[in-house]
Order: structure tokens, then C-alpha cells, then sequence
């Protein structure tokens, strides 16, 4: 692995720099028939699950082939999606906020090709590469985070809680039978990444063990006073500890921090400031599932998503539980919502207490807020309640 | 086959959503046929050592990624997230593992050349595992050693004309929808204006300088596809202020079942035939639609552009042509107290080039913020703690109603000292003159 520069010297590192030139302009990655029609669409419409038509002023139509993707693409694939670009939409691609691929094309006889050629292809375990699907009333690509793969903070893994999720709904994302569009995200902490907190159904990973002090490292790894004012709840003070010295066997005070255990609400902000208080536990940490969310203006407010399953085990590799929770949801809102009707406002107008029984799920102390001011306004504070 | 066992992650290659465990079997298989045509410039293995570090994960329910570290190109406070795996003896490819952000290109459209050269970089002197793309929206590179940092700025500013995208206390890499590029609802250029801003701001967006991360968002209209009123501290939601124009033909069209509503949406359950009554008049939030003499009417006084019509009727009903944008401040996730949902601070502003008056508005809030903002507290937190009318305050908008949800419930009113009649001090001699002890 002999080391091959590109030209950059370090010993001049200003010499011949570019800085701040930005990303490339959009325009030049246009496909021409979206270029010529740029503000002048007129309608759309949805010829079949996954695929869009679009039509313009100018009596021109673009077709757009949705397929799914894991995020988490090899450049193999990627060279992979440029040879099918290059085949059937003149090297034109995009991709979407929810990590689908799509592929333009600008007449309609072109679309059976192409949608033939994705479905033929998977991978040697047997998944589709590119899945046709993801558009009008349905489920779409879950947007994630990057979980046990890639961050230092995750309660769980992302990916893999996606797959699980999506193989099971995997029907969903290529039909579209539900009431409304159905938006499932994925944040594999609390710090959320990704707009869970505002979806119909979010997975969120979750800590639920306090930090573990390191004593012998937070001196050097940290600044206390970071540490304490890093946590929402005041529950970390300065503290000292007598601990052995590891290299002399000798008792030596150190200087470190106290947590009050109780006030913990395991945000893990004080790990983000201070690497000598882990969190993460193979028994502690899991997933909360959340419902009711939403991002849309349409018909009713945006809204945050609730909780609805204060725990459920990191069950690796396939996330049964996970899965059959989720399903629930899915088919109870698939059964009683309206047209038009998104999760949140299915359970506004059957009262939370329904949507628990719908979904067959349990309604326990932990879904009563306790958190400070957000907590009070979700108590009930009239007597229109359902037995 | 790659080197170690991955009994866990292979139970992910089944069923038939795309496989991520897949693929880095496939960048691994690879990159050892390619061994000895490719001089890989990080250990052939990463994509081995990546399995097995997340098999361990699997098999404990426990990360393996050591917490951040500081690294990054020369003159750059962001772009590079600097990763460690925490058993580099078990895993020495993966004993160092930066993530790269590549700011993407608006709307992440892309050609195939362009692509195939970030594939070839990124194979050469990276994992050759990407996110396509990032939850903020970047390009992101998964995996590299620190050595190569600099190499691969190189040849993304000198051979591809790209630059890196945001990570730290600085502005994140701005994202957009695809707007006007394929949409008949947008209501401004939201390409445009996310690369204008983007190209504006490239020092706040790569030498953090700011309190914690602040990221700006385009949505064209209130569809909301980015999630931009969720997930970012300045959410720019395109609008209109006059009629929705409305095509009558069509809408009798709708009517008669002749075009399936909601643009073929609902295609795979019977619902019935098209009610337009009940599917759209009767849902519209602010009953401002109605038939009269077989046509529809809209009051679009009364009309809070929600956009439910047009989305079921997109052939019958457009947008206004006195279109421009909303911001609305402060939106997160939950850390550190709770939630928050962006605020409506402009309810119309045009967005025409060159954006000055759009301009202005940010970096008022940015001067403010970057005063009053503590450490690691985002703009919706400052503003909950010193209140919405410094927000007011501080751009020189007036208050009006459309600032709120409701006029406030308590009466605990801030006057200054300046609004009162004869100011704040008084004298006591005075006061005694009149009052006994």
C-alpha cells in the first residue's frame, strides 16, 4: 500500500489551495427535459406505485421510477446506478430525502425497460437492489441515522432495524392501500439526527442506564465544569474520589464527578461533552417507538410524535418485537383511519385511548409525561374522556 | 467471501428489502478481486473489519466507536467527523474511520460522470462505503484515514470542483426539495435559493463560530418534503398570498370520476367513487370552499394555503401567482428540553434574487444569537429563554397576529421602563407627600 499523493504538499499547505468553492451548481446536473420545464409543471400523477408522471406547459411529460435504497450504498452499487442511468435516462439521476433513487425518463415507452431491468436485479442473499415503490398512499423509505455502524452515541443499530422493518412492510412500500402517505424514521439516539420526532411512526434507540463514571480517566478525558452544566437536569456535580493508582497500587484522590442516578433521564448530553461517562449497555439499551407525528401543513398542523412503546429489547439480529409492533400500527391504522387521514389525526379523533386498544398496545406509567413543562400539557384536563 | 464470520449480519441478507449488510459484502469482495490492480490507500480489509466491528455490536448490543477527535483539512473547522473503533487490535482496518460530508449538489440530482468520479476517489483513498445520503442531506464518505484527509480535499476542490459540507457549531450544509425542478406546487426556487445561501455562507458553514449547529431548510411549499418546520433552526416554506386559480373543466372532471383524485394516490384500495363534498370541501380546516352554480368557489381571504385542495385536485387547482416564502425559527429535536417545532417569525417575504431582504433577516438572528446563545444551545432554546419578542426585536419585525396560536394566558407583561408614562423613578418624598406610613 504504497502512499500516492494527489499533489496536496504538506509542507505548503496554502499553496495551490481551493477553499470555499461550495457544491456543484444543480443546473449542471439537470436531466434536459426537467431543465427545459423548470417552473412550469402543471400536474402530476401516479401511474402505478413508484412511478410518477409529470407533465408540463409545454405538453412535455417526465416519468420518474422511484426505487428504494439502504442508505448505506457501496460505490459498486453506485457505479451500478450509473450504468442503469446511462442506459435508459442519458446518465441522469437523483435521489431523494428519503434515500430513494430515482431515474427520469421522458417518454413513456421507456418505463417498462427500465422497471424491468431494477426488478431483475439483487444481491446473492436474495434482497432487491433497487425495489420499484414508495410514492402516494404508502410506506416510503425510512430515513435513519447511522447507528452501530458509524456513531458513538447509538442505542441500537439503524440499518438494521430499518431492514427488519421494511422486509416486513415490504408489501406497503410497494402498493398503496393505506388512508395517507405513512412515514416511518429511524434516530438510533436522542440527539435524532433525522426528523423522528415528527413522524407517523419513529424508532428511536434509547439508553436507560445512567453513565458509568471513569474515575481514573474524567480528570484528563474532560472539563468538569463542561460535564456538569452539560445535563438538562442538574443531576452531575464536582465531586473527588479516592481510587488506586493503577501503576502504584497507592490510594490517590482525583478529582471527578457525582450523579444523582434518579434525576437521569439518559440523554447522554454529558457523554457528548465528557468521554469518561459512557452510556451504552447491552441490557439497558432499546428502542422507544413513537406514533402520531407529522411534518405537513395539510389539513391539520404539523405535530410531534407520541410515545406509545416506552421500551421494547435490542432483539438482534431481525428485531422481532420491533417488527410486530410496528405491523400493529401499521394494520389497526390501515382499518380505521379515513381518506386523507395521517396516524395523528386518526388517533386525535378516536382519542388516544382508542388508538391503545386498536393497536393492541399497553398503556403504562412510562407514557405519562414527567418532564418539566411539556409534561403538564399533555394531561388531561377536562372530563371528555372515553371508558 | 470476506475474511471473518458474520453468522448475525447474515441472517440481514434475506427478505427482499436492499440488504446494507450486502453491500459491504460486495465493496469487500471488491476490493480483494481489485487488490492488485488498485493501490487501495486505506487496508483492502475496511469493509471486513467494518462487518466484524458490527457483528460485535450484534452479538453485545453494545458500540464500538470511540467518541469523536479532532480532525480535519487545513483551514476547515468542519466537514470531517473524526471516528475510532475502540478494539483496533481485533479490528485494525478500522482502527481509524472518518466520515467525510460532501456538500451534495441541490436537490441531489446528479449525471453519471460526476458520480463515477466521486465513486473512484472514494474507492481509492476511502472505504468505498457512502450514506446516499446523510440525514442533514451531504454526500457522506464513510470511513478513511486521517493521512488522506488532505488528499481527498485536494482532489474534490482540484479535479471534481466540490467542497465539503458542515459538521461542528457552524451552519450545517443547507438542504432543499426539488421545488421548481419537477414540481407544480413550488412556490419559489428552493434550488436556487439553498445554493445561493450555501455559496453565501461558506465560511459559517466550514469554521464553526457559532453556539451549536444551525441549519436552514427549503421547503417550496407546505407539503413540507424536506421536513424543514421539524429540523431546522430556520425553515424557508414557500407560499402565496393571492387566488388559487382554478380550472372548472377539471374540476367537474374530478367531479364526474373522469381523473383520479389525489393524483392516482390511492390506487391500491377501493375507496368508492370521488366525493368531492366530503373528500374536499368538507376537509378543507377553514370551510372557505363551496359549489355554487356547479362550480367551485373559494374565499381565499379566509384561505391558510394548507395545500389539501390542490393535493387532491392538482390537475383543477394551482397555486397563486403572488408567490414567495415564510420563515418560521427554531425547530429541533428533543435535546436537551424537549422538542421544538419552528416558529413563524416572516409570515411573506419575496424570493427573488439577489435574497437580500432574506439576507438581512438571518444574520440579524445570527448576530443576536451569537451574542445572547449559550454554549451548545440552539436558536429555538434562546429563543424560549429570552422570549420571542427579541427575536421581533432584534430583526425589526412588527408583532402581528399571525405570530401566534393565541394571544398569551397570563398577564405577567414585560413593560420597559420606556413604555410607561414619566419612566421608573419616582420620588419617595413625593409618594410620602401623599401616602402616610
Amino acid at each position: 500500500m504504497a502512499f500516492i499523493s494527489s499533489g496536496y504538499n504538506p509542507d505548503k499547505p496554502m499553496e495551490n489551495r481551493i477553499s470555499d468553492i461550495g457544491p456543484r451548481h444543480y443546473s449542471e446536473f439537470l436531466p434536459p427535459v426537467i431543465k427545459n420545464n423548470k417552473g412550469k409543471w402543471l400536474w402530476h400523477e401516479i401511474l402505478e406505485p413508484g412511478i410518477l408522471m409529470h407533465k408540463a406547459e409545454s405538453g412535455e411529460e417526465v416519468y420518474t421510477v422511484r426505487a428504494g435504497s439502504p442508505r448505506l450504498l457501496s460505490v459498486e452499487t453506485i457505479r451500478e446506478i450509473c450504468d442503469i442511468a446511462d442506459k435508459h435516462c442519458d446518465g441522469y439521476v437523483r435521489f431523494t430525502t428519503r434515500n430513494n433513487v430515482e431515474f427520469m425518463v421522458d417518454s413513456k415507452d421507456k418505463i417498462a425497460p427500465l422497471k424491468e431491468d431494477l426488478a431483475s436485479r439483487k444481491h446473492p442473499g436474495g434482497s432487491f437492489k433497487f425495489p420499484v415503490g414508495g410514492t402516494g398512499a404508502g410506506v416510503t423509505n425510512i430515513v435513519h441515522t447511522q447507528g452501530w455502524i458509524h456513531c458513538h452515541t447509538p442505542a441500537s443499530d439503524a440499518s438494521g432495524t430499518v431492514k427488519v422493518v421494511l422486509d416486513d412492510l415490504f408489501e406497503e412500500f410497494q402498493q398503496m392501500r393505506l388512508p395517507a402517505q405513512l412515514r416511518i424514521s429511524m434516530a438510533c439516539c436522542l440527539n435524532m439526527c433525522g426528523a423522528v420526532h415528527c413522524s407517523d411512526i419513529a424508532i428511536l434507540g434509547y439508553h436507560r442506564k445512567p453513565p458509568i463514571i471513569d474515575h481514573e480517566n474524567l480528570e484528563n478525558l474532560c472539563e468538569i465544569p463542561l460535564a456538569v452544566s452539560s445535563c438538562p437536569t442538574a443531576a452531575i456535580r464536582p465531586s473527588k474520589t479516592t481510587i488506586k493508582d493503577p501503576k502504584t497500587g497507592e490510594d490517590k484522590t482525583v478529582k471527578t464527578v457525582a450523579i444523582k442516578n434518579e434525576r437521569c433521564m439518559f440523554c447522554g448530553n454529558c457523554y457528548t461533552m465528557c468521554p469518561a461517562l459512557p452510556l451504552t449497555d447491552g441490557e439497558g439499551d432499546g428502542l422507544v417507538i413513537m406514533a402520531g407525528g407529522k411534518v405537513s401543513n395539510r389539513i391539520s398542523n404539523p405535530k410531534f410524535s407520541k410515545v406509545v412503546v416506552a421500551f421494547i429489547p435490542n432483539e438482534t439480529p431481525r428485531w422481532p418485537t420491533l417488527v410486530k409492533v410496528v405491523r400493529q400500527i401499521v394494520e389497526a391504522y390501515a382499518k380505521g383511519a379515513r381518506k386523507y387521514e395521517r396516524v395523528g389525526d386518526w388517533a386525535e379523533r378516536i382519542g388516544w385511548e382508542r388508538f391503545f386498544e386498536a393497536c393492541d398496545l399497553e398503556f403504562t406509567h412510562h407514557l405519562i409525561d414527567d418532564f418539566r413543562d411539556p409534561a403538564y400539557y399533555t394531561w388531561r384536563q377536562t372530563t371528555n374522556f372515553k371508558f | 467471501m470476506p475474511k471473518r464470520e458474520t453468522p448475525l449480519l447474515d441472517q440481514l441478507e434475506s427478505g427482499p428489502w436492499p440488504s446494507f449488510v450486502s453491500e459491504m459484502k460486495r465493496q469487500s469482495e471488491s476490493r480483494h478481486a481489485k487488490e492488485n490492480e488498485v493501490q487501495y490507500q486505506i487496508p483492502v480489509d475496511v469493509c471486513d473489519d467494518l462487518l466484524g466491528v458490527l457483528e460485535l455490536s450484534y452479538k453485545e448490543g453494545e458500540v464500538h466507536w470511540k467518541h469523536g477527535g479532532i480532525v480535519g483539512v487545513f483551514g476547515y473547522g468542519g466537514g470531517v467527523i473524526g471516528r475510532y473503533c475502540d478494539q483496533p487490535q481485533m479490528f485494525p482496518g478500522v482502527a481509524h474511520f472518518h466520515t467525510v460530508r460532501v456538500n451534495q449538489p441541490a436537490a441531489k440530482y446528479y449525471k453519471a460522470d460526476f458520480l463515477r468520479q466521486l465513486c473512484d476517489l472514494w474507492d481509492f483513498r476511502g472505504s468505498g462505503l457512502t450514506n446516499m445520503h446523510g440525514s442533514t442531506g451531504d454526500i457522506v464518505f464513510l470511513g478513511t484515514r486521517t493521512e488522506q484527509l488532505e488528499e481527498i480535499f485536494f482532489e474534490l476542490t482540484h479535479n471534481l470542483n466540490q467542497d465539503l459540507g458542515g459538521s461542528g457549531s457552524n451552519l450545517r450544509t443547507p438542504e432543499c426539495c426539488l421545488g421548481e425542478s419537477r414540481c407544480e406546487w413550488a412556490c419559489y426556487d428552493s434550488q436556487e435559493l439553498c445554493y445561493q445561501l450555501t455559496m453565501e455562507y461558506q465560511d459559517e458553514l466550514h469554521r464553526p463560530a457559532f453556539p451549536y449547529k444551525f441549519k436552514f431548510k427549503f421547503d417550496a411549499c407546505p407539503n413540507g418534503c424536506v421536513a424543514s418546520i421539524a429540523r431546522s433552526d430556520l425553515s424557508f416554506i414557500g407560499t402565496w398570498r393571492d387566488e388559487i386559480r382554478i380550472d372548472q373543466e377539471a374540476v367537474a372532471a374530478y367531479a364526474g370520476g373522469e381523473i383520479s383524485p389525489n393524483g392516482g394516490a390511492h390506487a391500491g384500495k377501493d375507496w368508492g367513487p370521488f366525493d368531492l363534498q366530503k373528500e374536499v370541501i368538507d376537509l378543507c380546516p377553514t370551510e372557505c370552499m363551496w359549489m355554487e352554480d356547479g362550480k367551485l368557489k373559494i374565499n381565499d381571504k379566509e384561505c391558510t394555503r394548507c395545500m389539501h385542495c390542490l393535493n387532491v385536485m392538482p390537475r383543477a387547482l394551482r397555486i397563486g401567482n403572488d408567490r414567495g416564502l415564510s420563515i418560521l425559527v427554531g425547530a429541533k429535536a428533543p435535546i436537551l428540553d424537549g422538542a421544538q417545532m419552528g416558529s413563524l417569525l416572516v409570515p411573506f417575504i419575496k424570493a427573488e434574487e439577489p435574497y437580500d431582504e432574506i439576507k438581512e433577516v438571518i444574520e440579524n438572528i445570527w448576530d443576536w444569537w451569537m451574542e445572547e446563545g449559550k454554549n451548545r444551545e440552539r436558536i429555538g432554546e434562546t429563543m424560549k429563554r429570552m422570549g420571542f419578542q427579541r427575536l421581533l426585536e432584534v430583526t425589526g419585525i412588527p408583532p402581528m397576529p399571525q405570530h401566534v396560536q393565541e394571544p398569551r394566558t397570563n398577564p405577567y407583561i414585560f413593560w420597559k421602563e420606556e413604555e410607561v408614562p414619566g419612566g421608573w423613578d419616582r420620588d419617595i418624598a413625593d409618594y410620602r407627600s401623599r401616602h402616610q406610613k
